[in-house]
């Protein structure tokens, strides 16, 4: 009878083991981007549109060539949208040539990428204090207008997570100004 | 959001062409049914006629980085195969395995098309003549059944003994290459 509880223990805590290194192992690459292309291609989509697939591509490229690097198999979605948003970010980003081109064009319009682009630079500078997140989250929501749905699928979160931590961001933003003489 | 069958065979033969792909697969038909065909950039590392699972031991061996992609080469040599027109393979092979299993697989990739061998005969031929029984084990655990035939390997009596694909696939594979009489 006795004895027979102890086995029970035993093979409850092995499962439990079982199940914790199941958790964490990593998935052969083939798993992981069938479970996750998709959810990418659509999440890109919301925030470039038309130019989705190359950066489609180019995240699970960069995914491929981290993948022997990673230590564990934990949060795997959140680590692959977060490379999609910095991908996104870099196609988001106005870039030197397209604002020469604009300048040569004079049309007007360089005068305008411009200033986002200040406006971008302004941002990140002054959010630079802030916690990861909260800092991602402020630059996702006020950098890039981005949905708070859209966030919180980029930081791996929710989208009330998201939406509480760019507004903490933005609290402690407020905080960090008033402190300055 | 579905990612289009173009799209997705795009990054497939981009990520091949980074060089950034440990061990490729692939999954088709055959006579024999459904085969699992893995290659490295070294050569073909694996055949299995059970595809269930065979990510995993893909990636514990060879490493994680495991994709699909279509192996044409190795379909086609196989497809001569089994159509009767190809009596041995030019697919380069990369076979892991511990020394002694790499002694026998060798020998074992000298037993002609057509003919058969003995557990016992195939450790004679590597100088272990009491052997017969780590040879059978060898055979059971061929990496890449079919290209290297332990199909062709059978008790001393003339039984099939025994095949990781099933007696009936060893019976096919036989009477295909004129071994048995069908």
């Amino acid at each position: 009878m006795h004895k027979h509880r102890l086995t029970d223990a035993a093979g409850s805590a092995l499962q439990e083991m079982m199940e914790v290194v199941a958790r964490e192992a990593i998935p052969p690459f083939e798993r992981f981007y069938l479970e996750h292309r998709d959810g990418v291609l659509g999440y890109l989509r919301r925030l470039l549109g038309g130019r989705a697939e190359d950066a489609w591509q180019e995240t699970f490229l960069r995914a491929l060539r981290a993948y022997p690097r990673l230590e564990h198999g934990r949060h795997l979605r959140a680590w692959v949208f977060t490379i999609a948003t910095n991908v996104a970010m870099d196609e988001l980003r106005p870039r030197a040539s397209d604002k020469l081109s604009q300048a040569l064009n004079g049309d007007g319009y360089a005068a305008t990428a411009e200033l986002e682009r200040d406006a971008f630079r302004e941002l990140e500078h002054l959010t630079g204090e802030l916690p990861p997140t909260e800092r991602a989250a402020v630059v996702l929501r006020y950098g890039y207008d981005l949905a708070y749905a859209d966030i919180g699928a980029a930081l791996g979160s929710s989208e009330e997570a998201a939406r509480a931590a760019a507004s903490s961001g933005v609290r402690r933003l407020r905080r960090n100004f008033e402190r300055q003489p | 959001m579905n990612v289009s069958p173009d799209l997705d065979a795009r990054f497939r033969a981009a990520a091949l062409d980074a060089g950034l792909v440990d061990v490729r697969y692939d999954v088709f038909d055959s006579p024999i049914g459904e085969l699992f065909v893995a290659q490295t950039e070294r050569g073909l590392a694996r055949i299995s006629y059970f595809p269930d699972g065979m990510e995993d031991t893909l990636a514990r061996v060879y490493g994680l980085r495991v994709l699909r992609t279509p192996l044409d080469e190795v379909r086609r040599e196989l497809d001569e195969y089994f159509a009767g027109r190809r009596e041995s393979f030019d697919l380069p092979l990369d076979v892991r395995v511990a020394p002694f299993h790499a002694d026998v697989l060798r020998e074992l990739a000298r037993v002609p098309y057509g003919r058969t061998e003995t557990y016992g005969g195939l450790a004679r031929k590597v100088g272990r003549p009491r052997a017969a029984r780590a040879v059978g084990t060898v055979m059971h655990n061929n990496p890449i059944p079919i290209v290297l035939p332990c199909h062709r390997i059978v008790g001393a009596d003339g039984s099939l003994t025994g095949y990781a694909g099933g007696l009936d696939v060893k019976r096919r594979l036989l009477e295909l290459e004129g071994a048995l009489l069908a």
